[in-house]
């Protein structure tokens, strides 16, 4: 499908925002109760509005600027595991500083959403994005989403609570949101009234889970080879369930607020008669959706999917959409150094959806726009270069980096 | 805006302290384990309506085994180092919903203990963030069994000098292995943050002391501090009928000074109190040092070594037993 749909309602407003600004915007509409801060870029410009939005009276929560990342992430675990609505962030080496504690949230079963300004690990130094800083979670039930525009921000934000709050669900989301392309750039966005965001987004209820002195449990024993298993079982069908809940988000969030996402899971760019895809997430999806035009107009039979959810895979969707192309491309900004092929992260977990498919296409990964270098129209051409010549049937090397300087 | 806390007056001797346990029964504690003790003993000061968070360590491993917990009170597992966010992170919780009118308001208690490992070497960051919001009302317990004694006896940053741990083992080429002092914590913390309203010591051989600086601390609000000495026949070697006599022991040499800082204000208290006095002559630090496996290999010389940082905390420092700055430094400022 295209570009999402938009309808404007009465009461909307519409603000020229970055992607930072429009999660604290969503912030405020969800209510939020306890938010911690941590500066890093670039993830950090959306502490910088929810500190604003907390000093003029327009967000009534508790805003702890902490000491460190780990500290933000295990602040807000306790105060959600008193039931209170929370929201984080990172980007970064600061995500990696406070990964034991994003290990031991979905664990825990806490609905903590979290925005990551993807960012290029250390070392040596860089501000850009890469996808390497999130994906490290992915093991781990955090469910993982990357959007690509300043409104998919605010919205993807909104149905982040809503499915993580579920108490079919109850696990932990990341929002990717790409350094700079996203984070630090602004576009209309348009902002949908607190009531209706009231009637979508129901109240945090941890019902027989929360701890409080008028149901005194006792979370997170000593279990060891007795129950691990089975716990983790319990979390692995969270995760499962998870993705009907994502549905049936999608489709509330449609008819609340009238823009229309379609296939919640991934978004398909002039695929119906394509022969060749690019896979990809974030905001690539523009250079890679401009060369796809240019292609068409020279006849070239080009399409794009850009991937929003990570985690959970909508592994049956996403074999069903991509077993019908001659030739896949799976562009990531991340790396996965010494993993079959040698290739990036998606292009192995869009190997791994393709095995069972009844008709399989070649997937070639692309390693391309690190360190927040861009991808360009000349880079996504040369992708498709590659494509056509596996298309054909040629041998390809498997991965290629795209981009590199000589 | 500060929330309202429980007003928990101090017990006044131990008859009248409620039977009451909210430590019970289901814990697989060391015989002896002094730090049981202070679990159940700070829980029994705090009472009912009090949320317990407890760091990785031996009172998460041996309290908590699935299907047989000891705690009646609501209690969560945090990270080794998140002591201060844990106890930072449920009031904030609970004040937000409390606020906010989602939550029924009332004060409860928020408790959040780690060990000397969790405590003053890994989260001390935390702990010292934590105690700069004093919007927030809770108490950190350190429980300072001065060793990584779940994990084998491992020495931590508050295991005494030279004493025999897993990782600092008396060799043929190196009697003392560990030497490094051990950290002055609740000193450190107190000056460090002159908005924590309450900091104390406390050993639980004198258990009315430490359940009153409990109740005082869980009742002053924001966020507050108590670390307690605790003997671990395990990790110290001692035979486990002896607990209760090393606390005292500790306390009667010197080496172990009780105290509390009450909004900045310092006061020695029991036997602390009388040394600083002059009532009572510190006993020399041999009778406390030999009655334990983990100082057995010391010599005359280690044992000389030790007295005199005890005699130098007592003498010599600016506050004796809490500030370690020399008095020369007075001197200095009066001849200029």
């Amino acid at each position: 499908m295209d570009a999402p749909e938009t309808v404007v309602f009465e009461q909307e407003e519409e603000a020229l925002i970055s992607g930072s600004e429009a999660i604290a915007v969503a912030c405020k509409l969800a209510d939020v109760d306890v938010i911690t801060a941590y500066p890093i870029r670039p993830y950090d410009t959306v502490m910088q509005y929810v500190a604003k939005l907390v000093a003029n009276g327009e967000l009534d929560c508790e805003y702890i600027v902490a000491e460190s990342e780990h500290s933000q992430f295990e602040i807000v675990k306790h105060a959600s595991a008193v039931g209170a609505r929370v929201f984080c962030g990172s980007s970064g080496v600061g995500w990696m500083y406070a990964f034991e504690a994003l290990t031991v949230t979905p664990a825990l079963r806490l609905p903590v959403v979290a925005m990551v300004g993807n960012r290029a690990l250390d070392d040596p130094g860089a501000f850009g994005v890469e996808h390497n800083d999130a994906l490290a979670v992915r093991d781990l039930g955090w469910m993982l989403v990357w959007v690509d525009t300043a409104q998919e921000a605010l919205d993807t934000a909104l149905i982040a609570w809503r499915v993580a709050e579920d108490r079919r669900v109850f696990l932990p989301c990341a929002i990717g949101c790409d350094g700079a392309f996203l984070t630090h750039s602004q576009s209309l966005v348009r902002i949908p009234p607190k009531s209706k965001v009231q009637k979508f987004l129901p109240r945090y209820d941890r019902g027989d889970l929360l701890l409080h002195p008028d149901n005194p449990i006792t979370i997170a024993p000593q279990v060891n080879e007795d129950w691990l298993m089975e716990i983790r079982k319990q979390t692995d069908e969270a995760m499962r369930r998870a993705k009907g809940v994502i549905e049936e988000a999608y489709r509330e969030f449609e008819s609340t607020f009238g823009r229309i996402y379609g296939n919640p899971f991934f978004e398909e760019y002039q695929t119906e008669d394509a022969e060749i895809v690019l896979v990809g997430m974030g905001t690539l999806s523009m250079p890679v959706k401009v060369a796809v035009r240019q292609m068409r107009q020279k006849g070239k039979k080009v399409g794009f999917v850009r991937i929003r959810w990570f985690r959970p895979m909508a592994t049956q969707e996403l074999q069903r959409s991509l077993s019908r192309f001659k030739a896949v491309g799976v562009i990531d900004r991340d790396f996965s150094l010494g993993s079959p092929y040698m290739s990036g992260v998606l292009a192995n977990e869009v190997r791994s959806v393709l095995y069972h498919a009844q008709a399989r296409p070649p997937v070639v990964g692309f390693i391309c726009g690190l360190g927040g270098r861009e991808v360009t129209v000349p880079d996504v051409r040369q992708m498709v270069e590659v494509l056509e010549r596996a298309a054909a049937g040629e041998p390809v090397e498997p991965t290629h980096w795209i981009g590199l300087r000589a | 805006m500060s929330m309202q806390t429980q007003i928990l007056e101090p017990f006044k001797g131990v008859k009248k302290v409620p039977l009451e346990e909210y430590f019970t029964a289901g814990h697989r504690t060391c015989q002896g384990c002094e730090s049981a003790l202070v679990m159940k003993l700070m829980v029994k000061a705090a009472g009912p309506r009090t949320i317990v968070l407890g760091s990785t360590g031996c009172m998460y491993v041996a309290n908590t085994t699935y299907y047989s917990t000891s705690w009646v009170v609501p209690w969560m597992h945090t990270q080794l180092g998140s002591s201060g966010s844990a106890g930072l992170g449920t009031a904030a919780g609970l004040k937000a919903l409390m606020r906010k009118g989602k939550l029924k308001e009332e004060p409860i208690n928020v408790i959040a203990f780690c060990g000397d490992g969790g405590g003053a070497d890994m989260g001390l960051s935390a702990i010292s963030a934590a105690l700069t919001h004093p919007e927030y009302n809770f108490l950190i317990l350190l429980y300072d069994n001065e060793s990584y004694a779940n994990t084998d006896i491992q020495l931590s940053g508050l295991t005494p000098w030279g004493a025999h741990t897993t990782f600092s083992p008396p060799g043929s080429m190196r009697r003392i292995l560990h030497r490094r002092w051990k950290k002055n914590v609740a000193g450190m913390l107190a000056a460090g943050h002159p908005e924590c309203r309450y900091v104390a010591t406390v050993c639980a051989s004198y258990a009315v002391d430490m359940m009153n600086k409990v109740r005082k601390a869980l009742s002053i609000g924001g966020p507050t501090f108590i670390h307690s000495l605790d003997p671990c026949p395990k990790g110290w070697d001692y035979d486990p009928m002896l607990s209760h006599e090393l606390g005292e022991l500790a306390v009667l040499t010197g080496i172990w000074p009780l105290y509390e800082v009450e909004n900045g204000v310092l006061k020695l208290y029991g036997k602390t109190k009388a040394i600083a006095e002059g009532r009572q002559k510190r006993l020399p630090v041999r009778e406390y040092l030999l009655r334990q496996g983990r100082f057995a290999h010391f010599t005359d010389e280690d044992i000389d070594y030790f007295q005199a940082k005890i005699d130098e905390m007592w003498e010599k420092w600016l506050i004796p037993g809490v500030i370690p700055f020399r008095k020369e430094l007075e001197k200095e400022l009066e001849e200029e």
